[in-house]
């Protein structure tokens, strides 16, 4: 069984029209890989898909994570096996506290009729909110609610750190985010990196990548992956543009 | 210290069926009630009487089931029989920590505990108040002018109310546990007229919570409540309504007054979670530069239940502010409706005022309806309203699957979320818990059917 989030030949559409054309990547445990594309190249709809969005329906290919099938799990499922997305635009939740929400996340993994230890529970979050700089007042507020942009994605960062995935994907989790708040969620992902797990950073800006230097860079252009290489792909991306990438597809086509 | 009253203390009701319509429903002729208070007893059943049944082409009653209100019907509540297993009840649901704890049953006082009062504040059964200390209750008693359309369930409520609670809470003194009391009633078109007044003077406060229960399931009581809810200079009053009766059978009307004077803060709220048809009435005077009241409800309607909500906020002074959230989330064939007016008067200027009705429609079969209104007559005022239909959005329910909860569960949190939203801005932790363990049993009963 390989250890890594395999995406094969993936095709994906919304309302009839095609996002995902053939799509193919792995993602080794312990590697971060890297997603850049411009706009409207099927970057989040990729995300959407491995998380089970039921807008999106998958018409070819298969993604696998560490030999299981991902997709022929439902959406909660697919957390509780180990898999976690980080939403570019996390949700509101009014009058649910950010604590009972991760509580019932963290108790949604537990066989039927354990508790979870109330204490320690606290205590986890409370040391992973202060990597991640984050008031204690966070844990009574409603999730996301008036949160401003970068609380937002430091709440997304805050989750994955208490469900600790075996593969995440970060889906524009740079967006929105000054320089310190950027600083801040790298250090977190960063503290996360280890051989026992998988990152996707999908992002639009080669700055992010600065921060979360990545093993392996991929740019995915209408639905597909057209170039994939080292950390310096991003540099060169950022220094030419995407035209460089999408003039030399059309000089080989 | 602690108490239960046997039947010959307590404030009787004329035994049997009492014919209604041939005298006035006053009760327990033994008790030494001032005379004031029997005129107006006497004064309010003639209005009554003179008054018209509420009717279809009162805007005050739009969209109200008229069928649900037959005065003719009701007759006075007998004692209840099963006084011990009430008073149990009762002390299971209160919170832990209070100052005192009053147990009514079918209009009699069953069970009183004093746990914590401090020196000079007046915790006492209305009747006795008025035995005691008549000049205060009659200086706020039912004072209320305005009215929402109930004023004929008023008037029957002025002649007939014998039971309730009377705080009072002089300057500086402040009760800092809730004061909880348990109002049970029972027996086919029994009638019961709880009352309650609370007074926090200059820079006093008083936080009450009045339950309002079912003796037994189904039985088609009747409960036509009254508070009046009075804060002078920097006073506070906090008032909760926490209405689970029987979700089929009682009928209960409540009519809610607030007074709030210079710098004073009343909170007053209604949750409801039974009864078949529920009226609320909350008429709200903001007096005194700097008073500010909120008024909050959080209510579960399912079945064939109908909650009808009607609400004043009047700035009468500058500088006032008020806010008022109401949540509804309707299953099944379940009817709210909510009329809120906010009337900013002349020269009250620099009123902040809110008014939200949101909605939260788990059936396609539930019907919730909003009239939010504005009067403003006066400059530099900021007053908003709104209200808000709709079902839990799919994209919630995907955040929260995302993060392994599963569908049924995270609906479940979202609903438990959208009530928590008003309970949440009240003042008390243990207070804000009870409420909300009350409204997880009724989802899980709405779950479990």
């Amino acid at each position: 069984m390989s250890q890594s989030l395999n995406i094969k030949n993936l095709h994906a559409s919304v309302e009839g029209t095609e996002i995902l054309k053939g799509l193919s990547l792995e993602i080794p445990k312990g590697e971060v890989h890297a997603i850049m594309g411009p706009n409207g190249s099927g970057k989040s709809t990729l995300s959407k898909v491995m998380a089970g969005h039921e807008d999106y329906e998958v018409t070819e290919g298969s993604v696998h994570m560490d030999g299981v099938d991902l997709l022929d799990m439902d959406i909660d499922e697919r957390s509780r096996a180990g898999f976690f997305l980080a939403f570019q635009y996390p949700h509101e939740i009014p009058g649910v506290s950010n604590a009972n929400f991760l509580r019932a996340a963290l108790q949604a993994r537990l066989p039927k009729g354990e508790e979870i230890d109330a204490v320690a529970f606290y205590k986890d979050m409370y040391s992973k909110m202060d990597a991640l700089s984050m008031d204690r007042k966070f844990t009574a507020r409603s999730v996301n609610d008036g949160f401003s942009g970068g609380e937002k994605k430091r709440n997304e960062i805050l989750q994955m750190m208490m469900l600790e995935p075996h593969y995440a994907v970060l889906d524009e989790t740079d967006s929105g985010l000054d320089i310190d708040a950027l600083k801040i969620v790298a250090e977190g992902v960063n503290r996360m990196r280890s051989p026992e797990r998988g990152f996707l950073v999908i992002t639009h800006y080669q700055r992010l990548l600065d921060y979360i230097v990545p093993d392996v860079v991929h740019v995915m252009f209408d639905g597909r992956i057209v170039k994939t290489g080292d950390k310096s792909l991003a540099l060169e991306l950022e220094a030419k543009g995407y035209d460089w990438v999408t003039e030399e597809l059309a000089a080989t086509a | 210290m602690s108490s239960t009253l046997s039947e010959n203390e307590t404030a009787v009701a004329a035994e049997g069926s009492v014919p209604w319509f041939a005298a006035p429903p006053v009760h327990d002729v033994a008790l030494e009630l001032p005379e004031w208070y029997r005129d107006h007893q006497a004064a309010s059943w003639q209005s009554f009487l003179k008054l018209q049944d509420p009717g279809r082409s009162d805007e005050n009653w739009r969209f109200s089931d008229l069928r649900k209100v037959r005065f003719s019907e009701l007759i006075a509540a007998r004692p209840a029989d099963n006084v011990e297993a009430l008073v149990q009840r009762a002390k299971a649901e209160r919170v832990k920590d209070f100052a005192a704890h009053f147990v009514f049953a079918n209009n009699r006082l069953i069970y009183s505990e004093v746990a914590d009062l401090p020196e000079g504040a007046i915790c006492l059964p209305i009747n006795q108040a008025l035995a005691d200390h008549g000049d205060i209750v009659r200086e706020h008693f039912m004072k209320e002018d305005a009215s929402l359309g109930g004023e004929k369930f008023l008037a029957l409520h002025g002649a007939a109310t014998l039971s309730g609670l009377f705080v009072h809470a002089p300057k500086g003194c402040d009760i800092e546990k809730p004061i909880v009391v348990h109002n049970f009633s029972g027996g086919d078109f029994q009638a019961i007229f709880p009352h309650t007044l609370a007074i926090a003077e200059d820079n006093a406060s008083v936080s009450i919570m009045d339950f309002f229960e079912s003796i037994a399931e189904g039985e088609q009581s009747v409960i036509i409540g009254g508070a009046d809810l009075i804060a002078t200079n920097g006073g506070r009053v906090q008032y909760v309504s926490m209405q689970d009766e029987s979700d089929s059978g009682p009928k209960h009307v409540q009519i809610n007054s607030s007074r709030a004077g210079r710098d004073a803060n009343i909170v007053s709220a209604f949750v409801n979670l039974g009864g078949s048809w529920v009226r609320n009435e909350s008429i709200n005077h903001m007096q005194e530069t700097g008073a500010d009241i909120q008024i909050f409800s959080a209510n579960l309607v399912s079945g064939k239940q109908e909650y009808d909500q009607r609400t004043l906020q009047s700035h009468e002074a500058q500088h006032t502010t008020s806010d008022l959230l109401f949540k509804n989330a309707l299953y099944d064939e379940a009817r709210t409706i909510f009329a809120g007016l906010i009337q900013v008067q002349p020269g009250s200027h620099h009123t902040d005022s809110y008014q939200t009705c949101r909605n939260l429609l788990g059936s396609e079969k539930a019907e919730a309806n909003s009239m939010p209104g504005l009067e403003i007559d006066a400059d530099q005022v900021k007053c908003s309203h709104g209200s808000t239909s709709g079902q839990i959005s799919d994209e919630e329910i995907f955040y929260l699957q995302a993060r392994g909860i599963p569908a049924e569960a995270a609906r479940q949190m979202i609903s438990l979320g959208f009530m928590n939203e008003s309970i949440s801005k009240l003042t008390g932790a243990e207070i804000k818990e009870n409420l909300f363990e009350r409204v997880e049993r009724k989802f899980a009963s709405l779950r479990n059917r």
